[in-house]
């Protein structure tokens, strides 16, 4: 791996008030890559992604970027090259969608915000690539689900920045609209080369989609890298405390993972230990 | 993409963007015309009527007995300061609900315009002040609520804010009940002026006093308001897009001193700062606009200065009195739109 990645943390502690939400965590993010950051609620996975978006301060370490503590940096440089999706951005009364894509310009623009040729391409290239350029006109109050969350992609790809962040971007989506989605973001990795960190909820999409994946355990990393390396029942039973089979998926051969439960026993191939500790519940 | 593809994906953007922009225009020049209507309306009629050429001649200098008097020293001054306090109500308080993302956190609702008149119904009753020294500490006044309701109500985006402003008008209200039944009934009429917004006491000093504090708040919104575009969308995203955290409060600091001086100089005319915003809004499409909610404001004021001086009967009735009586239902169709919900600025 790149031994100077250009987003990074060095020991970063994020909490609220007393309480250590993230805990002294390193991570590298891939350049170029699409990391994956995985764990069950409340495990701080949001709260490092907040942080790294410097929208939450670090208690102690630091969220490098470019080898500069971010929350140092001017904020208006740092959103010309690390963008964030938050999960619930708010869609502001009578906004079309031209105009929400053309507010992803605000760190390229003056003072006094005046809308250049450039501004212009941007917002073009962001509509298309997102396949919402025949919704420009549309009022994004309108808006079915999966097609507002692109409109918010569209946003984010007009700030054009080479870093993006996004925190859970397929809540809500129905399941072909979450794959439409990490299928839209994967094309930006690959034709742009964007590095792309995101939370997902989703084990199995996640796996899928992630060339690097982090899974996390009371804000603190339990194992990272490959979705094939990571994704074993021995680390999905420690970071959600849950008995599972993994399984190679059978489209992408990525893992899969299939849970266990209290009112199904495995068919086949369970490790005995395992079995006998259902059955007896 | 080829080039043909990008003149051709740029043409969906530019044509996206004219239908709003040619619907803001419009409203900004519909209510342009209305202010100056409404102006003329309050300069050239009323007890004594003038006709246009005359009002020329007059501003041009030429003497009319008591035409020219009543014109230069009382109409005139009167019908300026009702547009300059009209503008600063109609945009303080469309800053406050789009900064605070709520159509009730307006600064009459929220305490401010209280902190104005408490501080100058104390400097007139409790430190016998009179003339500028109160209108200084109207804006002192309006400037110290603001801070107390920042600290104790936490940062720009919660509801805590408004409810802080709303407990502190409830205070404010009582402290200012509670001076008056202590005071002479020579003091309490000085003091009423400052609780019911009047534009009767208009004069060019006033006016040239509110122009400077314009000439200096009016560059620094316009630079400023521009971080609205991005505070709109969450306090997240607008880190995300480079808003430092201080730009809503410099804002929002802005607007608290257009709306002090605009008390400071004509007492609170109640809850224009409330309707100008929304007002402006339902006619641009449901989208904020700061410059159509202050020339609501300056239409606001105008209107109701001129029904209250001479549509009502034998006497005079303030201003304020009148928007104020406006408020209550404008409220009750604010409520019945469903425009207090989710993302209502």
């Amino acid at each position: 791996m790149n031994p100077n990645p250009r987003l990074a943390t060095d020991a970063v502690t994020i909490g609220y008030g007393d309480r250590v939400v993230v805990d002294a965590l390193d991570l590298a993010v891939p350049d170029g890559r699409i990391t994956v950051i995985v764990g069950a609620n409340a495990c701080g996975k949001s709260t490092l992604l907040r942080g790294m978006a410097r929208l939450l301060r670090p208690s102690s370490g630091a969220v490098l970027l470019d080898g500069e503590a971010v929350h140092t940096r001017p904020t208006r440089e740092v959103a010309r090259v690390l963008g964030l999706l938050p999960q619930h951005p708010i869609t502001p009364d009578g906004v079309t969608v031209v105009d929400l894509v053309g507010r992803g310009r605000h760190p390229h623009q003056g003072l006094l915000g005046r809308w250049s040729a450039e501004d212009e391409r941007a917002v073009a290239d962001a509509l298309v690539r997102t396949g919402t350029a025949d919704l420009a006109d549309r009022l994004v109050d309108e808006l079915s689900g999966g097609q507002r969350q692109r409109v918010w992609v569209a946003m984010a790809l007009a700030q054009g920045t080479d870093l993006l962040l996004l925190d859970e971007p397929t809540t809500y989506l129905d399941v072909a609209h979450q794959v439409e989605m990490l299928d839209l973001l994967t094309d930006l990795n690959r034709r742009s080369g964007t590095t792309i960190v995101m939370v997902l909820h989703d084990l199995n999409l996640a796996s899928r989609y992630a060339d690097h994946l982090v899974a996390m355990k009371a804000g603190r990393i339990v194992a990272e890298g490959a979705p094939a390396d990571v994704v074993t029942e021995h680390v999905i039973g420690e970071v959600f405390d849950l008995d599972c089979q993994v399984i190679p998926d059978p489209v992408a051969g990525s893992p899969l993972v299939v849970p266990v439960g209290r009112h199904h026993a495995p068919l086949t191939s369970a490790p005995p230990d395992r079995a006998r500790k259902v059955v007896s519940l | 993409m080829t080039v043909t593809d990008l003149v051709r994906d740029v043409a969906v953007v530019r044509r996206a963007r004219r239908a709003p922009r040619r619907r803001y225009a419009l409203v900004l020049a519909g209510l342009t015309g209305l202010a100056i209507a409404a102006f003329a309306v309050n300069v050239l009629l009323g007890d004594y009527t003038y006709t246009v050429p005359d009002f020329f001649r007059i501003l041009a200098g030429e003497e009319i007995p008591v035409a020219s008097y009543l014109l230069m020293e009382s109409k005139l001054p009167r019908a300026v300061l009702g547009v300059l306090v009209g503008l600063c109500f109609g945009a303080g308080g469309a800053i406050f609900q789009a900064t605070l993302r709520n159509p009730l956190a307006s600064p009459d609702v929220v305490g401010v315009t209280w902190g104005a008149s408490a501080a100058a119904v104390f400097a007139v009753l409790v430190l016998g002040l009179r003339g500028t020294p109160v209108s200084l500490a109207a804006v002192l006044g309006a400037v110290a609520v603001a801070l107390l309701i920042r600290s104790v109500g936490g940062a720009v985006g919660g509801h805590r804010l408004i409810l802080v402003g709303v407990a502190l008008t409830a205070a404010l209200a009582s402290l200012v009940q509670y001076l008056l039944s202590r005071a002479s009934i020579w003091d309490v009429q000085v003091a009423l002026q400052w609780l019911a917004g009047s534009l009767h006491a208009a004069d060019w000093a006033t006016v040239r006093a509110l122009v400077l504090a314009l000439l200096v708040l009016v560059p620094l919104l316009a630079v400023r308001a521009r971080s609205l575009r991005t505070t709109q969308l969450g306090d997240d995203l607008a880190t995300a897009l480079g808003t430092r955290r201080r730009d809503p409060e410099l804002l929002l600091l802005v607007a608290v001193l257009l709306v002090a001086f605009a008390v400071a100089a004509s007492g609170p005319i109640a809850f224009v700062a409330f309707m100008a915003g929304p007002t402006a809004r339902a006619l641009n499409g449901g989208r904020t606009t700061i410059v159509g909610a202050a020339l609501v404001g300056v239409v606001l004021v105008l209107a109701a200065d001129f029904v209250g001086h001479y549509l009502i009967g034998d006497i005079t009735v303030p201003v304020g009195v009148l928007t104020g009586a406006g408020g209550a239902p404008f409220l009750l169709w604010l409520l019945a739109r469903g425009a207090t919900g989710r993302n209502p600025a």
